[in-house]
């Protein structure tokens, strides 16, 4: 993997302790975490410990009613998600929720259609996307609904991808996929990082987590209780154990 | 007189000279419901006053008439009015409403039908105007002066949904509006500004709405009370159509207007609006998601 | 429902009651009969509570259920000499009981808007028959009686003065205000809330959902087409534009207005709505509805609770 993120720099996401709710339920405790520019965090943790809420936290698709979310220094939290995606935010939900009755070449237009992208900028980055996931290109005219699993998570990565973003989140990517579909998970991670774009993996599958990212973050109950980098942690350690539960 | 006497009793061409009547205002009505389909299909918001949109269209078309005497101008100018109105409306008492119990936006457009009613009752007076006919001229259909207008405005209707349906499938808006419909969320999470894109939709149902006023205009009175006949038959038309479903809403218009033409030939018009509420029970006991859609597995 | 202690409650209804009671006695004959009328719409909005503030289910129906009380009082009390009031309330009652199960059959099976869509469109089928069929309703005229006596054979036979009639409605409101009240306690009206709160679960956990939603229409068109005949008894007449579905929207207004799931709120909203009314249609004559449905929207969208919600968070503050 690329070398470590110089630690100096104004990190490109910053979320200090946020708390969520819903309805009475208090979901998120205070959670902080920080990812830096062009860096792969992952966050680990049981069923139901809100990491996805965490990621939709960010996003702008749950507000938090303390604690703020920082986008390179400046506070985010209080502005709508759409204004999010086109500050740099992609988001990549769990079971991928892409525009099923959208072709997948509306699909992508739906992040590649805005202000102030030439033409020629556009084409680029299809050629990009297509380049990278051929299976699109030749899909391009089917409904998004019409994919398999694994077709459906290179459409939703590539779709986020439309936006340009800094940073990409992605929710539990394998899930729901046949496990030698991991490999292509972890191709679209390698893709990403290789564009400098930042990439928060929220997982249940270890193994893929420590090889793709370059530091982990453990959650449970609403808090992140631990932070180690990657390359100290192995599967079967006793944290992983303690996080995880297996 | 038992039935078969009575449709043998009916003279041929009086049969046909209703079907066109019929598809002539099942094409208008096809436009109302459009609009309504369009809110409610991408919105999930029930217009209660969208009758009067259609009515407050008609009135402006009225204005514009009397101080240019062009009809086409008349036309332009109540669409634009009453979209820009709709947009207006959604963003200050549509939005607020985002996210809660859709019973509020009924309960809100209802109340909203309400003021326009007699907001056109205390401008306009109960007595009802008049908008002429952009030109007259007749052709022969059968025994009857059949006037070109009534071809025209179906015509007309047609071009416009056919426009909107365009709109729809083609062009980055509609992909929005589409994209919108599917996973409100997801959409935003992609960067579409939805409460616009929610706002915009409004409009052009408003603006639709409005049109169908002023091309109707000619074959009735304009008063405050009109929209209220037309948003009950536009609500049927949408359950029978399936909700949300473009095509199925202009099936069904026709569908119903023919029938009701037909049920003009042998009883008073009064009653022939009775076919319409019996295709809705019919279509509840049997094919509740509607008539023209195919059954969901 | 709040948690007022039952001994405050029942003092504040004991003094309303009482106020209630002696009003006609000292009002002008105006505001006797204005105060009357309250009290008949009032019944009405709380008859729709019961669909909209417990089941969840808005209902524009109301008008055939109250239209339809007030023509079968009306039949009775022209149909059959001398006209008897005992006759009017079970021909009047059934009528509506009649039409809500006509209603409830269809309608139950559809989730909110469209229930709504297709309560408003029977409301006006019903208008359209009761318009057209002249023979037997008199059309747009309607139709006009006398009133009863307030009459038990045998016993006692009272004419029905203005104060007579207003104890007698109030006699009648209170009555089926504590029946309901009752029966919104009652495990019956606890099902009805929870599936106003989340019906996927509440047939999840068993309920047939459908047969206690056509209960609740049943009894709330039972109850609609009581404030009919009490209407109707009133008036002395019946006429077609009660059908029209607005006098729906109209007991819809109070309810919201009021606030719904209260009972008592859409006694509140009518009374507030039929005083502002009166008193708007002083100065502004017809277009008194501009004002009221601006406000009305504004509860909507800053009030959700009603006029009473307000009030009952202001003081808990």
């Amino acid at each position: 993997m690329s070398p470590a993120v110089d630690a100096s720099r104004e990190p490109l996401v910053r979320v200090e302790a946020i708390h969520t709710y819903y309805g009475k339920s208090h979901i998120l405790h205070g959670v902080s975490l920080e990812v830096g520019h062009g860096e792969v965090v992952g966050l680990l943790g049981r069923n139901g410990v809100g990491k996805s809420t965490t990621l939709k936290a960010i996003a702008g698709l749950v507000p938090p009613r303390q604690g703020r979310v920082l986008l390179e220094g400046q506070p985010i939290s209080h502005l709508p998600p759409h204004k999010l995606a086109r500050l740099g935010i992609g988001y990549v939900p769990e079971d991928r929720r892409v525009f099923r009755l959208l072709t997948v070449m509306e699909n992508l237009r739906t992040g590649l259609d805005r202000h102030g992208v030439t033409k020629a900028r556009k084409q680029a980055l299809l050629d990009k996307v297509f380049a990278y996931f051929p299976v699109l290109a030749e899909r391009r005219s089917q409904a998004g609904g019409t994919l398999s699993g694994g077709e459906q998570q290179m459409l939703a990565s590539a779709r986020a991808m439309m936006l340009e973003p800094k940073i990409i989140l992605l929710d539990e990517p394998t899930e729901g996929l046949m496990p030698r579909m991991v490999g292509q998970i972890r191709q679209i991670i390698e893709v990403l990082h290789s564009e400098q774009v930042a990439v928060l993996l929220v997982e249940q599958n270890v193994p893929l987590t420590l090889e793709a990212g370059q530091r982990i973050y453990f959650m449970e109950k609403g808090e992140v209780r631990h932070e180690a980098p990657a390359a100290d942690l192995h599967v079967g350690d006793a944290v992983i154990h303690q996080y995880m539960g297996v | 007189m038992d039935l078969g006497h009575l449709i043998q009793s009916i003279p041929f061409d009086q049969v046909l000279v209703q079907t066109v009547n019929g598809i002539v205002t099942g094409m208008i009505l096809a436009l109302v419901a459009s609009g309504l389909t369009l809110i409610f299909g991408i919105m999930d918001v029930v217009n209660f006053a969208h009758g009067e949109l259609f009515m407050l269209g008609a009135y402006v078309g009225v204005v514009t008439l009397a101080a240019t005497g062009n009809f086409w101008l008349a036309l332009v100018s109540a669409t634009l009015v009453i979209t820009l109105l709709g947009a207006l409306i959604h963003v200050v008492v549509l939005r607020p409403l985002l996210g809660r119990d859709p019973l509020t936006t009924i309960l809100a457009t209802f109340g909203l039908s309400l003021v326009l009613q007699n907001y056109a009752l205390w401008q306009f007076g109960p007595v009802a105007r008049q908008i002429a006919e952009p030109f007259g001229g007749h052709f022969q259909l059968f025994y009857l002066d059949y006037p070109w207008y009534r071809l025209l405005i179906a015509g007309l209707s047609g071009a416009i949904i056919g426009g909107l349906w365009l709109f729809l499938k083609y062009g980055s808006y509609g992909i929005w509006i589409r994209a919108t419909t599917q996973d409100r969320v997801m959409a935003q999470a992609m960067g579409i500004p939805v409460p616009l894109v929610l706002t915009s939709v409004f409009a052009i149902g408003a603006g639709m709405a409005a049109a169908s006023g002023v091309l109707f205009g000619p074959l009735v009175g304009v008063n405050h009370a009109m929209g209220l006949d037309w948003v009950l038959k536009a609500f049927i038309v949408v359950v029978v159509g399936g909700m949300g479903s473009l095509g199925g809403s202009i099936a069904a218009s026709i569908f119903i207007s023919l029938l009701e033409a037909y049920a003009a030939l042998v009883v008073s018009p009064a009653q022939a609006v009775i076919v319409s509420f019996v295709v809705l029970i019919l279509t509840l006991l049997f094919r509740p998601t509607g008539l023209f859609v195919p059954t969901p597995k | 429902m709040s948690a007022r202690q039952p001994v405050v409650f029942w003092t504040g209804f004991a003094v309303v009651v009482a106020l209630l009671t002696a009003a006609p006695l000292v009002l002008p004959e105006f505001w006797g009969r204005f105060l009357t009328e309250i009290l008949i719409w009032g019944l009405l909005a709380m008859s729709s509570d019961i669909l909209i503030g417990y089941t969840g289910l808005v209902s524009f129906g109301h008008s055939a259920f109250f239209g339809l009380g007030m023509y079968g009082a009306a039949a009775a009390l022209i149909s059959v000499r001398p006209p008897s009031l005992w006759l009017a309330l079970p021909y009047g009652l059934i009528a509506a009981a009649a039409v809500a199960a006509f209603v409830a059959y269809f309608a139950t099976r559809l989730r909110d808007i469209y229930f709504a869509i297709t309560t408003l469109i029977f409301s006006q089928i019903f208008y359209v028959v009761i318009f057209t069929w002249t023979a037997l309703t008199g059309g747009e005229n309607g139709l006009t009686f006398r009133r009863p006596p307030l009459a038990i054979p045998g016993l006692f036979s009272l004419r029905f003065t203005p104060e007579v009639m207003h104890w007698f409605v109030l006699a009648v409101v209170v009555l089926s205000y504590l029946v309901l009240r009752r029966i919104t306690r009652s495990p019956f009206g606890m099902v009805l809330q929870s599936i106003r709160e989340n019906e996927a679960r509440t047939r999840a956990v068993g309920y047939a959902v459908e047969r206690y939603k056509m209960v609740a229409v049943m009894l709330s068109g039972l109850f609609a087409g009581l404030a009919g005949v009490l209407y109707a008894l009133q008036n002395q007449f019946a006429a077609p534009d009660f059908v029209y579905f607005l006098v729906s929207g109209e007991a819809v207004i109070y309810n919201v207005i009021g606030g719904i799931g209260t009972l008592v709120g859409p006694i509140v909203g009518a009374a507030f709505f039929l005083l502002l009314r009166e008193g708007l249609s002083r100065f502004l004559t017809e277009f008194y509805l501009i004002p009221v449905g601006i406000i009305f929207i504004a509860i909507v969208i800053f009030l959700p609770q009603g006029l009473l919600g307000f009030a009952r968070r202001w003081l808990n503050r």
